[in-house]
């Protein structure tokens, strides 16, 4: 009949605490908060880890990305206002032939448009490129075709618009139907997708595909700009070159051979190479980095809980001494002792630990809802939390409930 | 039947020994009624614990019915004071949280006894002491002689060989003193061992035996003539 003395022990324990309401409170809140604490860190730290993750790998992690950019202020104004830099066509023909583990490479020109159909007009971001751009960079095709390889050499007016502007432009009219006008040129929408796009801004995540052939027959390479009363040109050919390798380790090495390449031609550094693959690495080592700091902080609190019940078992092994001494006489083992003093310690870690989980939960909610954090709790850490709660108790209990079973029984019998 | 052979005990104090016991040989037949009296230091509350099989002797024998208790280990010796001995203390020891008939369960939970089995007994014996409708009190809404009562009863749940109470009514006022009394008599009287330590000779004259102790030693070891009278004049 083990369960017998098993069940008086834990019913025992439990009266116990409720005898000193106060005192087993205030110590459970030390464990609330520590365990609460670890769940949040975690989640905080999680959700932090996941938006950063999410937005390497929609840049595709067997990926370069080349971009152009503006250089430092350095020349220019010698230039008569026209300002040359960035990526060019030879430098797509150069890395296609000197780097064998290039897959596929997309390049894309970006210009911000008006985009009109009948009375409405919407700003949007125009994309000229190739039809690779959709494998490149996965994007999802809600209706219709993506660009295709005749739209290319035939240069024909067609685009693909992502949902976000359909729905604007477009209302319940089916957009495959219509066309709409950039720039006094009439494009026939041949597909729709289903991006959303990143920015909260919601023009800027209105765009547009158009073969970048036909963009280049429209416009040419130089692009004119009229700001407040004086024009300035920016040539640039191609804004955006995305390369997709072979297999990842190609990406690494592929990484410095076309630095060295690019370092040939241009003189300036007027372009910047992004890795996903190695930003997503980086990032798991910060994130790593991150919770081990985040989760020694609730450890901390967690380990301050953890001595506040090793403080109050051994204030209540002290009370109850003479109770020890009696169950001794009584016919207890040293065990039976012990085994009385860590149910009390686990069942206050315990609940403090339930507690804790149950606020671990909430909080991270509210993190997310009222603020611009997003916190995700993952289910190890509240597996973890309950663990260590549990540990806490077993830890910081075997000390005062060692120190119980060690007393004299009649030393403390005679305890007053 | 309990037989105590050369017992000795000694404690190291300060670098010093204190021989608390000095060679103690004692016999308490099954059915008697023991009080064992002596000024303090007279080593009666050592022979109490060795008794009680709270401390072991430092030489000598001691059968508690057929075991030699003087070569137990730590939880033998917790087993047999579960299954064989009964305590009652001055200070009554009853556990607050719990009502009088779970504290009269008490040392059934170190035993591999049903509770539920042996409800009954413990009813039975809460009744014995005169407590039949306080079962679900606490201690704290008992009288001192109530309480003692209920460690009475306690000491009776496991039928144990012998029950040991240290000055029973040592925080008691004489009235209810006699109250008590007469309950360890009653249980004499249907057959219990018990032997009392006290240094009170009213309670002593209660017994029908007096052991008087004084340096560690067993000087006088009477029978005592008064008992009859004195449980007939009350």
């Amino acid at each position: 009949m083990r369960i017998t003395k098993f069940t008086h022990t834990l019913e025992l324990g439990f009266k116990s605490l409720m005898l000193r309401k106060l005192r087993s409170g205030l110590t459970i809140l030390g464990i609330i908060f520590g365990v609460c604490s670890v769940i949040t860190m975690l989640a905080v730290g999680n959700g932090a880890a996941f938006e950063a993750q999410e937005r390497i790998k929609n840049l595709g992690s067997n990926n370069i990305i080349i971009e152009s950019i503006q250089p430092a202020e350095s020349d220019s104004t010698e230039q008569e206002n026209t300002l040359s830099f960035g990526i060019k066509r030879r430098d797509m023909d150069s890395i296609k032939r000197a780097i064998p583990e290039v897959a596929g490479i997309v390049s894309q020109r970006l210009m911000n448009e008006n985009v009109i159909f009948r009375d409405k007009q919407q700003s949007a971001q125009i994309i000229g490129t190739q039809p690779s751009l959709r494998s490149v960079e996965s994007i999802p095709i809600l209706r219709g075709r993506f660009l295709c390889e005749l739209d290319i050499s035939q240069q024909n007016t067609v685009c693909i618009i992502n949902k976000s502007l359909a729905d604007e432009l477009f209302n319940y009219l089916n957009p495959l139907e219509e066309t709409l006008k950039i720039d006094n040129v009439h494009y026939s929408v041949v597909g729709v997708t289903s991006e959303q796009g990143n920015s909260k801004q919601t023009t800027a995540n209105h765009r547009v595909y158009i073969p970048i052939s036909s963009m280049q027959a429209r416009y040419g390479d130089l692009i004119i700009k009229n700001s407040s009363g004086s024009f300035s040109a920016e040539d640039v050919q191609l804004n955006k070159l995305v390369l997709q390798m072979k297999n990842p380790t190609a990406v690494i090495t592929a990484e410095s051979q076309i630095i060295n390449l690019l370092n040939l031609t241009h003189k300036e550094k007027d372009y910047k190479l992004t890795v996903p693959l190695q930003l997503l690495k980086q990032s798991e080592e910060t994130q790593r980095m991150f919770n081990i700091v985040l989760g020694s902080i609730a450890a901390i609190s967690l380990l301050v809980g953890g001595i506040g019940i090793m403080n109050i078992m051994l204030a209540t092994v002290t009370e109850r001494t003479r109770e020890i001494g009696l169950r001794r006489a009584l016919g207890a083992k040293k065990s039976d002792i012990i085994t009385q003093f860590m149910v009390e310690a686990v069942l206050l870690s315990l609940i403090g630990g339930l507690i804790g989980i149950l606020l671990g939960i909430a909080v991270p909610q509210l993190i997310s809802n009222f603020t611009s954090m997003n916190a995700i709790i993952s289910p190890g850490s509240v597996v973890l939390a309950f663990i260590i709660s549990a540990l806490t108790g077993i830890v910081f209990g075997i000390y005062p409930a060692a120190k119980s079973a060690q007393l004299d029984p009649i030393e403390a019998l005679r305890n007053e | 039947m309990i037989q105590l052979k050369g017992i000795t005990k000694v404690f190291p104090l300060k670098g010093q020994e204190i021989h608390a016991l000095k060679g103690i040989d004692l016999e308490i037949a099954s059915g008697s009624f023991v009080a064992i009296m002596g000024p303090s230091g007279s080593g009666k509350s050592t022979l109490l614990n060795i008794l009680g099989c709270l401390g072991r002797p430092t030489a000598g024998s001691y059968r508690l019915g057929t075991e030699n208790v003087a070569e137990m280990d730590d939880n033998t010796l917790s087993d047999a004071r579960g299954r064989r001995l009964g305590f009652i203390f001055q200070s009554y020891n009853l556990i607050t949280q719990l009502n009088v008939i779970e504290n009269i369960q008490l040392p059934l939970i170190y035993q591999e006894v049903s509770l539920k089995e042996k409800l009954p007994l413990a009813i039975e014996l809460a009744t014995l002491v005169g407590l039949e409708d306080r079962l679900d009190h606490k201690p704290n809404e008992l009288s001192g002689g109530q309480q003692q009562r209920v460690a009475i009863a306690r000491s009776l749940i496991n039928d144990p060989l012998m029950i040991l109470a240290d000055e029973p009514t040592g925080n008691l006022d004489s009235t209810t003193e006699e109250e008590i009394m007469q309950i360890l008599i009653k249980l004499n009287k249907r057959g219990k061992t018990i032997v009392i330590v006290t240094h009170d000779e009213a309670v002593a004259q209660h017994t029908e035996r007096i052991i008087r102790m004084k340096d560690g030693l067993i000087y006088q070891d009477e029978i005592c003539p008064n008992r009859e009278e004195a449980s007939s004049a009350l």
